[in-house]
């Protein structure tokens, strides 16, 4: 292979007369054929695409609000009239299946990308300045992760409890980036010492737009692809941690909640258990199918693209 | 006669890669008889190595191969790996061009060496194969061969490397050695070194040599023929001298016009090369050379000329070209094919004062040597730079030359950091950047800008060119209306298309890359621009186009240059000052000219003297000075003159005279109109070039 590689990249250079936008799109559109040319990606991204277009559409097309008690209706298995059944006070599972979805759904979209933000701020600036700057970015860095952070946020619960479920979705981002920004620091090291970086510098840029205009671009792929798997994870933890009630709190509900009421019954009344935990398992796997997807499209050397 | 030892015939290579084919060799014959010395020639991409890897038989399987490869009459092609491998190393040697990579970093060289000697000869012992290691290490040159057979190849500098590889190619005798751009990675030094023992290898063995190089000079002085090639074909076969003094294909007359000359101080500019080679995806219709050929006719676009032999006064050779009749008989002039092109007219040229622009004095910057890993100790210090004095004229170049390792790099950017120096001082303007306040260093960041030497890894791949151009003027608060405006100017300035700037870096050519380069540099009307190898990264009939494109701009805009190169041919072009740095210090410095000429510090006249110079007469009546050794480390605390080890005036010196050597570091003092540090620099008798 080593001897192609002097020929292959005047393969690359294109035909003179492009227009910007069409390579533009070109480059996009290259990135993106390659990510749906796996079975992987079609399958995830439609299967998330279903499962949202559910979660806030659904509740519309349907009879029962999810606070709503049907009086006539305790604990019934699921028929025409309660798709998923009802439970001891005869609200209707269904109906709160895809409300909790939503607040899932949410959270796990707001969390992903959030903690992947911090992570390439975090980590581009700890790289970038390098020094003192970075010592202490990541002495921080690995305190955070050596705390364990299920057990910080429970701690924290008693705070959240008085606050909204958004503050959830603050704790959840703010103990998800660590990991990333460690290797967002270290690819961006890298590329601090690549001439154009050093020749912004000899410009007089200053570091913040260096920073913005040079690093994180360069490092983008990495953060796009970790905040899709980011997604399929902060619904895990926030279904963990409302499971053991300390996540959302009453009246709100989401998969977590839904799964912690069902859990006791699992066995007599198995609807209330079985369609959430489903409906869980089924979104999370899809989101990552899809992160997975877009890791082997801009990163060729992670492992298997053809399948 | 009987048959040549390699006769190549119409052989092809074509790599499949997805469905697509890059025709990378397209039907080349040649032959090298017994004891021959052939030169192959091109740019990149001109399938070059390729071609020779194809004989020995080295290709990756993705490679369809075509043709016949004949050595001593027996057809390689088809033979199996296993068959093969009797051949490889015993009777045909490969000679890399990355040592590191060639050889295995976990056995010694001793090792390596032996299992060579052992795979082609099973009665050798162990011990006797250790014993001849040790013997052909002592051939190649290498000092304490006895302990150097037991070191690991990293323990090895690049030359060091260079020549355990050639004692291995000559281990078994060969009749044929390969090397394949042997000397790209060193230093010229070392490459005047490695060619005389490649010369050396060659007559102790009686092998035929195949060399592979992008560098005419390099096979002018040691090449009995000449292949050049160009677009996966042979375009001209000849004899060196012939070659050289009267070419006959335009890619050739093009080539030897395009590059720089060190030995000639004339003011003709150069001629460069327009266009690039063609892609290679596609079988080209006409000749592969027709879009860059100013003799283009008809007939070269629709037919693809053959290698035919042609007679001319000055012997027999093989030209491919429709019209070599006419540029043998000299109704179409080798001067007139190529138009020079037009040297800036007066009028246009900027007069400036020569103020001093740079100033630089007793610069240092040293760098602490660390170990361990928990705590940290400082074992030692390197001296990068050493007490360095230059100052640069408003609308002067001065060149900073050096081998690798010199001190170069760090000096001038220690130059551009703008933020002082550790010791001595730098003076931008007449102001001390010591001195400086963030916000008056970002005002002057605006009067000095860089070009630097790899013109793919200094423009940010996600910009597009408008936004890289642009950026230095950002910085400076501009309306976007105005940068656009600049930018479309300054493209225009540097000799591309103002639409281009839509464009991204990866559709360029790397002579075009590097002109974008320029032009960000240049956007913001800087009165000095530091230039670190802006050409060496690029193929030679490209770099014509860059220099020239310096020489203008220079005299249009007034403008100072710091030039760092490495390529000494490059420098005399450009620079009107010249500084040779040893080990962080500068040990000669005064005008270009007279440097140039006349030498006077060994270490200078050792350097000249090592540039190769593509002009195969003057090889031939050159007499070298060799450097023995490669450059010590810049840890070492040396007492006296640090280049004793190494130079050659200090062996012919009488023992009394030695002594001043040994005990005292020599300060520049002005020696025949320049500085140079060296206590014998009047009665340095050293033949220079």
């Amino acid at each position: 292979m080593a001897l192609l590689q002097p020929l292959l990249p005047s393969t690359e250079i294109s035909e003179p007369d492009v227009a910007l936008d069409s390579r533009n799109r070109s480059r996009a559109s290259l990135i993106l054929r390659r990510v749906f040319s796996t079975k992987r990606a079609w399958i995830g991204s439609t299967v998330l695409g279903f499962i949202i277009l559910w979660a806030f559409i659904g509740p519309y097309l349907y009879q029962w609000n999810y606070l709503d008690q049907d009086g006539l209706a305790f604990s019934v298995p699921p028929s025409a009239s309660h798709w998923f059944g009802t439970n001891d006070i005869g609200q209707d599972v269904y109906a709160q299946t895809l409300i909790g979805l939503q607040k899932s759904l949410i959270i796990g979209l707001i969390v992903g990308p959030l903690a992947a933000l911090i992570a390439g701020f975090v980590g581009a600036t700890a790289g970038y300045l390098g020094g003192m700057w970075d010592r202490v970015i990541v002495w921080f860095i690995d305190l955070l992760l050596v705390l364990p952070s299920l057990y910080l946020l429970v701690l924290l619960s008693p705070l959240f409890k008085s606050l909204s479920w958004l503050a959830l979705v603050v704790f959840l981002a703010l103990f998800g980036w660590m990991v990333l920004a460690r290797v967002i620091r270290g690819q961006t090291m890298s590329l601090r010492e690549r001439e154009y970086v050093k020749a912004a510098r000899f410009m007089g840029v200053s570091g913040f737009a260096i920073i913005r205009r040079h690093i994180l671009p360069n490092v983008a792929s990495l953060l796009i692809i970790d905040a899709t798997l980011g997604i399929g994870a902060a619904i895990l933890a926030e279904t963990t941690l409302s499971f053991f009630g300390f996540g959302v709190q009453p009246p709100d509900v989401s998969l977590g909640t839904l799964l912690a009421l069902g859990s006791g019954s699992a066995i007599t009344r198995p609807w209330l258990f079985v369609f959430p935990a489903a409906i869980l398992v089924i979104t999370v796997l899809a989101s990552s199918l899809l992160g997975d997807a877009l890791r082997d499209a801009i990163d060729p050397t992670s492992g298997a693209t053809n399948e | 006669m009987s048959e040549p030892l390699l006769v190549v015939d119409n052989l092809s290579v074509t790599f499949s890669n997805q469905g697509k084919s890059v025709y990378a060799v397209r039907g080349i014959s040649y032959t090298v008889n017994k004891g021959e010395f052939l030169g192959i020639v091109g740019e990149s991409g001109s399938g070059k190595s390729v071609s020779s890897t194809a004989v020995a038989g080295l290709l990756p399987s993705s490679a369809h191969v075509e043709g016949s490869i004949r050595f001593n009459g027996r057809e390689l092609l088809g033979l199996n790996d296993r068959q093969l491998s009797e051949i490889r190393g015993s009777e045909i040697a490969m000679i890399f061009q990355d040592p590191l990579s060639a050889l295995t970093p976990v056995y010694t060289i001793g090792q390596q060496i032996a299992e060579g000697l052992r795979l082609h000869d099973s009665k050798l012992t162990q011990k006797s194969a250790e014993a001849r290691a040790v013997e052909l290490l002592k051939t190649v040159g290498i000092p304490n061969a006895e302990r150097r057979a037991k070191g690991f190849p990293h323990e090895f500098s690049g030359g060091m490397r260079q020549r355990a590889m050639i004692a291995i190619a000559i281990a078994n005798d060969p009749q044929l050695i390969i090397a394949d751009e042997p000397t790209t990675a060193l230093d010229v030094t070392i490459q005047a070194q490695i060619l005389e023992l490649l010369q050396t290898a060659k007559e102790i063995t009686g092998a035929a040599v195949v060399l592979i190089t992008h560098d005419l000079g390099v096979v002018a002085g040691n090449a009995d023929r000449i292949a050049v090639m160009y677009a996966g074909k042979i375009v001209e076969n000849a004899p060196v001298l012939p070659l050289f003094r009267t070419p006959v294909m335009p890619y050739t007359i093009g080539l030897l016009r395009s590059m720089p000359n060190m030995s000639d101080a004339s003011t003709t500019r150069l001629v460069p090369l327009e266009g690039r080679p063609p892609l290679l995806t596609t079988r080209p219709t006409g000749c592969p050379f027709a879009d860059r050929c100013p003799a283009v006719k008809a007939i070269c676009r629709t037919s693809e000329p053959p290698l035919a032999q042609v007679h001319s006064p000055t012997g027999e050779r093989h030209v491919a070209c429709h019209r070599a009749d006419e540029i043998v008989a000299g109704t179409l002039r080798r001067d007139e094919i190529f138009p020079i092109p037009a040297a800036v007219p007066s009028s246009e040229k900027s007069t400036v004062d020569p103020d001093i622009v740079v100033e630089v004095t007793d610069l240092k910057r040293t760098f602490p040597l660390t170990k361990g890993a928990i705590f940290r100790r400082r074992i030692g210090t390197v001296k990068a730079v050493d007490g360095v004095s230059f100052t640069v004229r408003r609308g002067r170049t001065l060149g900073l030359v050096g081998e690798s390792g010199s001190g170069k790099t760090t000096t001038i950017l220690e130059v551009l950091e703008l933020a002082g120096a550790e010791s001595g001082s730098i003076l931008l303007d007449g102001v001390d950047t010591a001195t400086l306040t963030n916000k008056a260093r970002r005002a002057i960041r605006g009067n000095i800008q860089v070009v630097f030497q790899d013109p793919m890894a200094s423009l940010d791949p996600r910009m597009i060119v408008e936004d890289i151009i642009g950026e230095p003027l950002t910085v400076l608060g501009a309306p976007r209306s105005e940068i656009r405006r600049k930018v479309a100017n300054i493209l225009e300035l540097v000799g591309l298309e103002p639409s281009f700037a839509s464009r991204y870096p990866h559709e360029f050519s790397g002579g075009q890359r590097q002109r974008i380069g320029i032009a960000r540099a240049l956007v913001v009307e800087p009165k000095i621009l530091v230039l670190d190898e802006p050409v060496s990264a690029l193929d030679v009939s490209v770099q014509a186009g860059v220099i020239n494109l310096l020489e203008d701009l220079k005299e249009r805009m007034g403008l100072s240059y710091l030039f760092v190169a490495h390529d000494l041919a490059v420098v005399r072009r450009i620079a009107d000052d010249v500084a040779v740095m040893y080990l962080g210090r500068i040990v000669e410095y005064g005008p270009s000219d007279l440097i140039f000429n006349e030498p006077r510090h060994p270490y200078t006249q050792a350097l000249l003297s090592a540039v190769p110079i593509p002009d195969p007469e003057v090889e031939q009546s050159r007499q070298r000075i060799m450097l023995t050794g490669e450059l010590p480390s810049p840890t070492d605390d040396i007492v006296g003159c640090n280049f004793r080890a190494r130079c050659p005036l200090y062996q012919l010196l009488p023992d009394d005279r030695k002594v001043l050597c040994q005990t005292d570091d020599p300060a520049e003092r002005p020696v025949l109109g320049r500085q140079v540090a060296c206590h014998h620099a009047e009665s340095n008798l050293l033949v220079g070039q």
